[in-house]
């Protein structure tokens, strides 16, 4: 398991420290970086009466990995289903404040929910195939958006999609089975060719390797790691190392707030704040 | 202390060979019970049964005949009450799982949950009053909506538990992808689930298929072959009534027969329930 991280590090960290001098800042505002694509203005949540979330303010630049670490139940899964709106299907739940994405808020009135959604993609900590054959799942989003105009051309999206997610040759010659058929690991990945399919712009990504094995988890990261040229993506993750190996920012979260936000470099060598620093070297949580 | 532990064991011990055995043999009467009527019927029944039998009409008492207009009769009142009972119950549990909250969708499932507790010949009585005696005569068609009424809140009920058995997950991963609640419900949420609406569809018809009493009132009965809707319709429950209230031996075996031929049905489609359930995704 250690092998095959260790031979891939040095790989995934060269590029990554390029765009890791480009964007410095621990504060939300990104000035000297790519542009800003999700912006979060004093964020509150509510599950009823109580609180989750406490005046998070957070801005992630396009094209970036930025990964959201903190102990169980600190909010951090919350938070990420704001940025997609997914906890709307909640009942008895409440939001206030802002959340830009290309400098419209979503949480307007008169958003177009549907719309959000399929800029915003979304893979869950439990890979959530549909009960349909392989080829129906990635072709889902693309059919009820109505993405594609012929048969060879939808054919097309999901080959693509399948391909980016790193399932294509193993499936290919199956596509007509069922999904279900499939090992953990490639359902994960599944998923994510479904998410990838109607080509989203913010792909969210909430603990999507936590139920894996090692080598699906490092087909997983490698994956990351090569949709960041196209995809502004965020992952929840509460494997430490994981944020460390694919992510460029790192956010860590307790209690409801954000406590900080660095470069992952530094916040794995040198926090800013002693609860950080606590968390990370294993003192609580 | 080895002394109390060694007395408590041996209470444990006795205690679940008695509870074990307890539950065994209640299990051995109920299925006892199950299979004597089921032998009783065939043996009581199967002297009487003939290919005649099964597709001739009614003759006087000493001339033989058959119930092949009942079971007609019972196939259309099934077919009728299919197409007004089945689509209105799964839209019902369509709306009791996905889409109604609140105290509505709470007020909806006490009113399908108190309507699966009205004795089937109060809705016979009450599609009396508002069909027959309007339309001045017994149909197939009442008979068809009586047992729709006593289908639907079953119906509903199955469906809303076999929707709430698909995981929340599956409902999140379609919303994600920018599918509206009604893409969700109709394209992911019923076909992962089909195969239990249907058992479910199929447990109402073996249910109302031996229904008698909304039928005296309803459908009444006839000696006939006949699909007009809007005329009466025999039926094979309530053939079976007739006959074995009359005082002729000769019905009195025709009834069993006939008895013989619905259990025979119902078991028929209990089976394709079966068949149904194993063939899951």
């Amino acid at each position: 398991m250690s092998g095959v991280m260790m031979t891939k590090l040095p790989v995934q960290t060269a590029p990554k420290i390029e765009v890791r001098e480009r964007q410095q800042p621990t504060t939300p505002s990104q000035t000297d970086s790519g542009k800003t694509k999700v912006a979060v203005r004093d964020l509150n949540f509510f599950y009823g009466r109580s609180q989750a979330l406490h005046n998070i303010s957070i801005e992630i630049p396009e094209r970036i990995v930025m990964a959201f670490i903190g102990p169980s139940g600190c909010g951090k899964s919350t938070f990420l289903r704001t940025l997609n709106r997914m906890n709307d299907v909640i009942p008895a739940t409440r939001v206030e404040g802002k959340v830009l994405i290309d400098d419209r808020d979503i949480y307007a009135a008169g958003t177009d929910v549907v719309a959000l959604r399929r800029r915003v993609g979304m893979v869950f900590q439990k890979s959530n195939p549909f009960p349909k054959s392989i080829f129906d799942n990635v072709a889902y989003g693309l059919r009820i958006n109505r993405l594609t105009g012929s048969s060879s051309e939808l054919a097309g999206r999901v080959e693509e999609a399948l391909k980016d997610a790193a399932l294509w040759s193993e499936v290919k010659d199956r596509l007509k089975t069922s999904a279900l058929s499939l090992s953990g690991g490639q359902q994960q990945r599944l998923c994510i060719a479904r998410a990838l399919a109607i080509r989203p712009e913010v792909l969210l990504m909430d603990e999507p390797a936590s139920a894996l094995d090692p080598i699906a988890t490092s087909k997983i990261e490698e994956l990351i790691f090569d949709l960041k040229k196209q995809y502004t993506i965020i992952i929840v993750t509460h494997n430490m190392q994981q944020a460390a190996r694919v992510s460029d920012t790192t956010a860590f979260f307790l209690l409801g707030k954000l406590i900080e936000v660095n470069p992952t470099e530094k916040m794995f060598t040198a926090p800013n704040e002693k609860l950080t620093e606590d968390y990370i070297t294993g003192r609580f949580g | 202390m080895t002394e109390i532990t060694k007395s408590s064991d041996q209470v444990r011990r006795l205690t679940s060979a008695v509870m074990t055995s307890l539950t065994a043999l209640c299990t051995l009467l109920a299925i006892g019970i199950l299979l004597v009527i089921l032998t009783y019927i065939a043996w009581q029944g199967i002297g009487s049964l003939s290919l005649r039998f099964l597709i001739d009409s009614p003759h006087p008492v000493g001339e033989g005949g058959g119930i092949g207009n009942a079971i007609l009769g019972s196939v259309v009142l099934l077919a009728l009450s299919s197409a007004f009972g089945l689509p209105i119950g799964i839209a019902v549990g369509i709306y009791l799982s996905e889409v109604g909250k609140g105290r509505l969708a709470g007020a909806v499932r006490f009113l399908v949950d108190t309507l699966t507790g009205i004795p089937s010949i109060v809705t016979g009585v009450f599609v009396y009053a508002i069909l027959v005696l309007p339309m001045k005569q017994f149909s197939a068609f009442a008979g068809g909506v009586a047992l729709a009424l006593i289908m639907i809140p079953i119906v509903a009920r199955t469906t809303e538990e076999m929707l709430r058995l698909v995981p929340h997950s599956l409902r999140e991963g379609a919303l994600a992808l920018g599918a509206p609640q009604w893409r969700v419900t109709m394209g992911v949420i019923l076909p992962a689930t089909a195969s239990g609406i249907a058992t479910g569809a199929m447990l109402a018809i073996a249910r109302v298929s031996g229904e008698t009493a909304p039928l005296l009132f309803t459908a009444f009965g006839s000696r006939f072959f006949s699909t007009y809707l809007d005329r009466p319709i025999a039926s094979l429950t309530v053939q079976i009534y007739n006959y074995a209230i009359s005082p002729y031996d000769d019905w009195h075996a025709q009834a069993w027969a006939a008895t013989l031929v619905l259990m025979t049905l119902i078991l028929g489609i209990n089976i394709i329930v079966r068949f149904l359930t194993r063939k899951r995704f």
